[in-house]
């Protein structure tokens, strides 16, 4: 095939499209390109310093084990950045706190869609020096969903396992852990800000490969979108973990609420102990850690004048 | 030195790299025509008596097996007793006669791809790979019988190879799935692969070889990547279609026998299924010598010599 002068139509152009990119992928690329000189410009830091700061552990062919793909995320960092600085308008308290090296982010989790894990992610990156590249575990069945299953391993999100955290903390990465999981995520708004039941395993990781625990209150979230019911029957029949009932989509506001989010990092914990205990001794030291985090938030609450100031 | 599947692409490869040091004594269904003039070669079915008489005639060392059925055309009662009841056979031979060395080629397909899997399966992770896919119902078998004589016959060193997908000039799927000009992916999904020159197999097969080494081990090759980028680099578009068309499709050209991938692999597309090779690493001191380059070089090379 291909043998010989033979004339073909439009050669030239299918020559390119064999060799270089599609026509799809160059418009995602000005598009892109496009927002991070946006996001630079408005937010006035360089994005691509940052996204080159990021340290990674490449393999054989330099490609991220977990298929971190900095192409995609120096966009992804540019919307996160813009949602940061200007949708958002984030505050950012005790950041210096977190320590170098392998490090558990521990937060409180709300407000339906993980834009706190965002907003955590975007200070890691933009507001610490240097930059800090936080992965977070994400639920398993994500890893189901088409175009989602591809785009949060290009962003450095790995799926939710104790095999995947432990290796990503031998590698001195940092984790952000959301130890209420789908049960914070998805609160109705009469429980805001009441943390929910903690899981155990984020303790027995971090005194299995010593790592420091930063406990970080996010305030915020919870007012985003506020749900005033949980349609049970409606989430199992979409295998979802929750079908939050929210008021504002009804008025066609499909976006989040502008509030202002708060981010508030303690002290870190240094655990000493046996991975493998009983659960009354790990509960105390997750009890320790929850009970900070709520406290951290209760003061958030206080501090506030208002929910979007 | 008894090879069983002798006649297959590893099992040549790897007789013309041992017949110079060891006695090579290779046991196929299919001829050998061009063999060294010093490798003995019985063309018998595994499951026959005579089989006992290669074992009786001869001190052997170590046995090597290979000859296993991957073919997922055949019926899975031919599957089954070619795979499961030939190599129970085998391990009887090989403690009736005292056979010191069992190396047996697995895979990491017996994990089997799936959504929940860690990006990186330790050897202890468990096989769930016949559980969305029961052609690989005999494979795991294998596996877990070569485990259990591993422990029922201490005075065996048994070695259990699971290499990720073996590439090379070699026509398997996952080559196969390579060598194609517009191979399918599954739209929306891009999972990091692995895949291992077959020289490289050979290699991890002769160091398990030596004396004093036994266990499971995974076995990599030179660096992980995603799919579309495996696909691009070997020279080829990826053609995207939704996961249900690709289904169905796949499903009636397999019926149609105008392909020969079950609609069950698709999940090799979808969800990862990657090892983790430092036991490998440590304890066989195996190392993947061929770059991705190479690999991938030696994938092409039989583009245009599929039938």
């Amino acid at each position: 095939m291909g043998q010989g002068g033979s004339i073909v139509p439009f050669a030239g152009w299918r020559r390119t499209r064999l060799l270089g990119e599609s026509p799809l992928r160059q418009a995602i690329r000005s598009v892109g390109d496009r927002v991070v000189r946006l996001a630079e410009e408005v937010v006035g830091q360089d994005i691509d310093a940052r996204i080159a700061g990021i340290e990674t552990h490449p393999n054989e062919v330099g490609h991220d084990p977990f298929g971190f793909d900095p192409e995609t995320s120096r966009y992804a960092l540019a919307v996160a950045a813009l949602l940061h600085r200007r949708y958002f308008r984030t505050q950012i308290f005790g950041i210096d706190r977190v320590p170098a090296g392998r490090v558990l982010i521990v937060a409180n989790h709300s407000g339906q869609l993980p834009i706190d894990a965002v907003m955590i992610g975007s200070a890691m990156m933009l507001d610490a020096n240097p930059p800090r590249f936080p992965r977070s575990m994400v639920e398993t069945w994500t890893a189901e969903l088409p175009f989602i299953s591809t785009l949060y391993p290009r962003l450095g999100q790995v799926v939710g396992s104790p095999e995947n955290a432990r290796r990503l903390l031998q590698q001195e990465e940092s984790l952000i852990v959301f130890p209420e999981g789908a049960r914070g995520i998805s609160k109705t708004f009469d429980q805001r800000y009441q943390l929910t039941d903690f899981g155990l395993g984020f303790v027995r990781l971090a005194l299995e490969t010593q790592t420091p625990i930063v406990p970080v209150a996010v305030i915020g979230g919870e007012e985003q979108y506020p749900s005033i019911a949980d349609f049970k029957p409606l989430a199992r029949l979409l295998r979802m973990p929750a079908f939050p009932v929210m008021p504002q989509i009804f008025f066609g506001m499909i976006a989040p609420l502008p509030t202002r989010y708060r981010l508030y990092f303690g002290e870190p914990f240094r655990f000493a102990g046996d991975p493998d205990d009983d659960d009354s001794a790990i509960e105390e030291k997750v009890w320790l850690v929850k009970s900070t985090i709520q406290s951290m938030v209760n003061r958030g609450l206080r501090e506030r004048k208002g929910v979007f100031i | 030195m008894l090879i069983t599947g002798i006649c297959g692409r590893l099992g040549k490869l790897l007789a013309r790299e041992l017949h110079r040091t060891d006695r090579v004594v290779g046991v196929d269904r299919r001829p050998f025509d061009d063999r060294p003039k010093d490798i003995v070669h019985h063309q018998v079915d595994m499951r026959r008596k005579k089989m006992k008489d290669i074992f009786r005639g001869r001190n052997i060392r170590a046995v090597v097996h290979l000859g296993v059925l991957h073919d997922p055309r055949r019926s899975e009662s031919e599957r089954h007793s070619w795979n499961i009841v030939a190599f129970q056979k085998l391990l009887g031979y090989m403690s009736q006669y005292e056979v010191p060395k069992l190396v047996v080629l697995s895979g990491a397909n017996v994990y089997g791809p799936q959504p929940n899997n860690p990006q990186f399966l330790t050897e202890d992770a468990p096989l769930l790979g016949a559980q969305h896919y029961g052609g690989m119902r005999d494979l795991v078998e294998l596996d877990m019988l070569a485990q259990s004589f591993f422990w029922k016959h201490p005075g065996t060193e048994t070695v259990v190879l699971r290499p990720c997908h073996i590439v090379g000039r070699v026509h398997n799927a996952a080559s196969n799935y390579l060598r194609l000009e517009r191979p399918v992916m599954v739209m929306g999904f891009d999972p990091m692969t692995q895949v291992v020159h077959e020289r490289d197999v050979v290699r991890a097969i002769r160091l398990a070889l030596r004396p004093g080494l036994r266990g499971i081990f995974n076995i990599r090759g030179p660096g992980e990547m995603p799919l579309s980028h495996l696909v691009r680099q070997a020279g080829g578009r990826p053609r995207l279609v939704p996961s249900p068309i690709a289904k169905v499709a796949l499903d009636q050209l397999w019926k149609l026998r105008l392909s020969s991938f079950p609609a069950q692999e698709l999940d090799h597309l979808r969800y990862v299924c990657m090892v983790d090779d430092s036991r490998a690493r440590t304890e066989l001191e195996y190392e993947p010598a061929h770059s991705i380059d190479r690999v991938l070089k030696d994938v092409r090379r039989l583009r245009y010599q599929l039938d």
